[in-house]
């Protein structure tokens, strides 16, 4: 007799279609740190040999260091940007009855299906005729506009599983809104407000289409990236690049993956820990 | 000490949300150190009142007054409430230390005397030792605990209790009854007690208030309620009853001559001044003031004939339902077993006697 459960029990078919599965998603990116350590200028079999000096490159690529720096600029202002018009709305609409609540929720959302080349000329058109000039101001602008409805849909989900209860009891035992808020509404929702900043500064990140509409003189890591490939002996270097940028990204999901598996954040009562 | 009656008052305090009436001109008073309940089945408006108490609801109308204090425009944070929620609220994020001394911040208290205070508190609900716990590695009934130890360590005028057993498991409620009741005397704070489950309320309570729709229809000891009833609802909603329409026929100064469904021609003492020959009213009988016998006892007369329909054995006592002429539904009986030891045969379809005494009756008003 087996001792696994009728659910746990192996299943072959199964298991290679996993294998498939993973190798679909991650195969694609694994070429990108195997030839960024391929010594020659040409991404082709077989690999010639391994060098660094791509990566050496790239430390001394000034213009690419500039790009990245925007690119972290405009990513870390619209994450925080969006997150925090994000807390007011998710709050906002989980909390208190609303007129038109429904309506209010859906035209939050709305940027999320328009397509990003339709908003990115729409904004466009308005900035130049408004006369305000193109720079990294307006593609954060135009990054906050579609960050908000994915760090509302984020935040909601978490706002809807704080229980009202909870806040009515922080009240109840003495705090006042602003006590309630960091001492009970913040560490629950905290894994939220987390994942929101990820997940806007991640889309800020590798957005392309707003930031070719929307950058002046200053371009973002995806725009410069684009200018780049136009050079064949650039390439070797946007691959060490985007290496390094998958490390980070591999780094930063394990990170979130592990603060939300704590659930919450109990840091704020430390001041008052018994 | 006439400010000890009236510790808490509610004086006529409505609750409207839009078109609905919550709570409708409740006017209540509560002694100091009182164990008081609000008593009744969902949507009854008890829970309104409580979170009306508590400050997380204003009152349309009406005023409430803790200590002489008027509390009405008072915000949940700055009165000496606390409350115990009915799904305990614990914090998700902090450990049941944390959880306990959540109250204490304002305090201002060195880490010693905190530390005492959350050991106390510990110790008051039983559960020393589990302060590092994680707030969600509890049971049920020891989150009730955490949550009431966390109200109970501001020491607050009143604790408001919102169905704090109702989560629990049987034996679990019945053991925290016990220690409810033993924690109340012992530090005598004054509880309000919301719940629909009467059994509860009669054990714990000093006092209950029966509510429905909005409105208090009794308010009363638990003996009071369970034994004089003002209304059918009332009765009916305390313990098991048995109804029968009855006519006035004759009054003879309080007392009334009445012509009951099933049980004939009845006497009773004080019927109240309205109930005029030819007026309508219920007479309510408890199951375990009617009596069964396989043989006719006379006793005063008050004997009618029946057959047992079924039988529910419940070990300390037997639930028998007794179907009679010119009634529906069956007479609801209870026997202590030590009642039935002469009739030890009584089961399915015997034919029984089922008789009473003239002062188990209870005379109702029509509804």
């Amino acid at each position: 007799m087996s001792n696994v459960s009728y659910i746990q029990r192996p299943n072959r078919v199964l298991l290679i279609y996993a294998l498939i599965y993973l190798a679909y998603l991650y195969i694609p990116v694994l070429f990108l740190p195997l030839f960024s350590f391929n010594d020659s200028l040409y991404v082709a079999f077989p690999l010639k040999g391994f060098t660094t000096r791509w990566y050496v490159e790239m430390l001394d690529n000034e213009p690419m260091q500039a790009a990245l720096l925007n690119s972290l600029k405009v990513g870390v202002v619209a994450s925080i940007v969006a997150t925090l018009l994000g807390i007011f709305g998710a709050k906002a609409v989980s909390r208190y009855r609303i007129f038109a609540q429904k309506a209010v929720v859906s035209t939050i959302m709305l940027p999320l299906v328009i397509p990003g080349i339709i908003l990115g000329v729409a904004l466009l058109i308005l900035l130049s005729r408004l006369g305000i000039g193109l720079s990294l101001v307006t593609v954060t602008l135009g990054h906050i506009l579609i960050c908000v409805p994915f760090s509302m849909a984020t935040l909601m989900a978490r706002f809807e599983g704080l229980e009202a209860s909870f806040e009515e009891a922080a009240a109840d035992l003495g705090d006042n809104a602003w006590w309630v808020f960091w001492r009970v509404t913040f560490p629950v929702v905290f894994p939220g407000i987390l994942a929101s900043l990820l997940l806007c500064f991640t889309i800020s990140f590798d957005e392309f289409i707003m930031a070719f509409f929307l950058a002046g003189s200053d371009p973002t890591l995806p725009i410069f990236i684009y200018s780049q490939l136009r050079f064949p002996q650039k390439l070797p270097g946007v691959l060490a690049l985007g290496a390094c940028i998958l490390m980070v990204s591999f780094v930063v999901v394990f990170v979130s993956q592990w603060l939300q598996g704590r659930g919450g954040l109990a840091a704020i009562d430390k001041d008052h820990r018994p | 000490m006439s400010g000890n009656d009236s510790y808490i008052v509610i004086e006529n305090v409505s609750k409207h949300f839009g078109p609905v009436i919550a709570v409708d001109q409740i006017d209540i008073s509560i002694r100091a150190g009182e164990f008081f309940s609000l008593l009744g089945a969902s949507g009854c408006g008890k829970t309104t009142l409580l979170r009306m108490l508590a400050g997380f609801e204003v009152p349309t109308s009406g005023e409430i007054y803790i200590d002489q204090m008027p509390v009405t425009a008072v915000p949940p944070h700055k009165r000496p409430t606390n409350m115990v929620f009915q799904n305990y609220a614990i914090f998700p994020h902090l450990n049941v230390r944390r959880n306990i001394a959540y109250g204490l911040r304002a305090a201002k208290l060195s880490k010693a005397e905190r530390d005492h205070k959350v050991d106390e508190a510990l110790e008051l609900v039983k559960l020393p030792g589990l302060g590092a716990r994680s707030a969600t590695e509890l049971s049920g009934g020891q989150r009730q605990r955490v949550a009431l130890a966390r109200a109970l360590i501001k020491r607050p005028k009143v604790l408001l209790l919102d169905e704090p057993l109702g989560a629990l498991d049987k034996k679990l409620r019945e053991e925290m009854q016990l220690e409810l009741r033993a924690l109340q005397q012992s530090l005598g704070i004054t509880f309000i007690f919301v719940t629909h489950d009467q059994e509860e309320a009669m054990t714990l309570s000093d006092r209950i208030a029966v509510m429905s729709q909005g409105r208090v229809l009794q308010m009363a000891s638990p003996k009071e309620i369970y034994d004089h009833p003002n209304s059918v609802e009332v009765a009916d909603f305390i313990g098991q009853m048995n109804f029968m329409d009855a006519i006035v026929t004759d009054r003879t100064g309080s007392s009334l001559v009445l012509d009951v469904a099933v049980l004939g021609q009845v006497t009773v003492a004080n019927g109240a001044a309205s109930l005029q020959p030819g007026a309508q009213a219920v007479v309510a009988i408890r199951p375990e003031r009617l009596s069964l016998s396989s043989t006719k006892t006379a006793r005063n007369g008050n004997c009618i004939e029946g057959a047992i329909q079924s039988v529910a054995y419940l070990g300390d006592r037997s639930h028998f339902y007794v179907s009679v002429n010119g009634r529906e539904q069956p007479l609801a009986v209870v026997a202590q077993d030590t009642d039935l030891a002469g009739a030890p045969s009584l089961g399915s379809k015997s034919k029984v006697w089922v008789s009473w005494q003239d002062d188990a009756l209870l005379l109702l008003p029509k509804d």
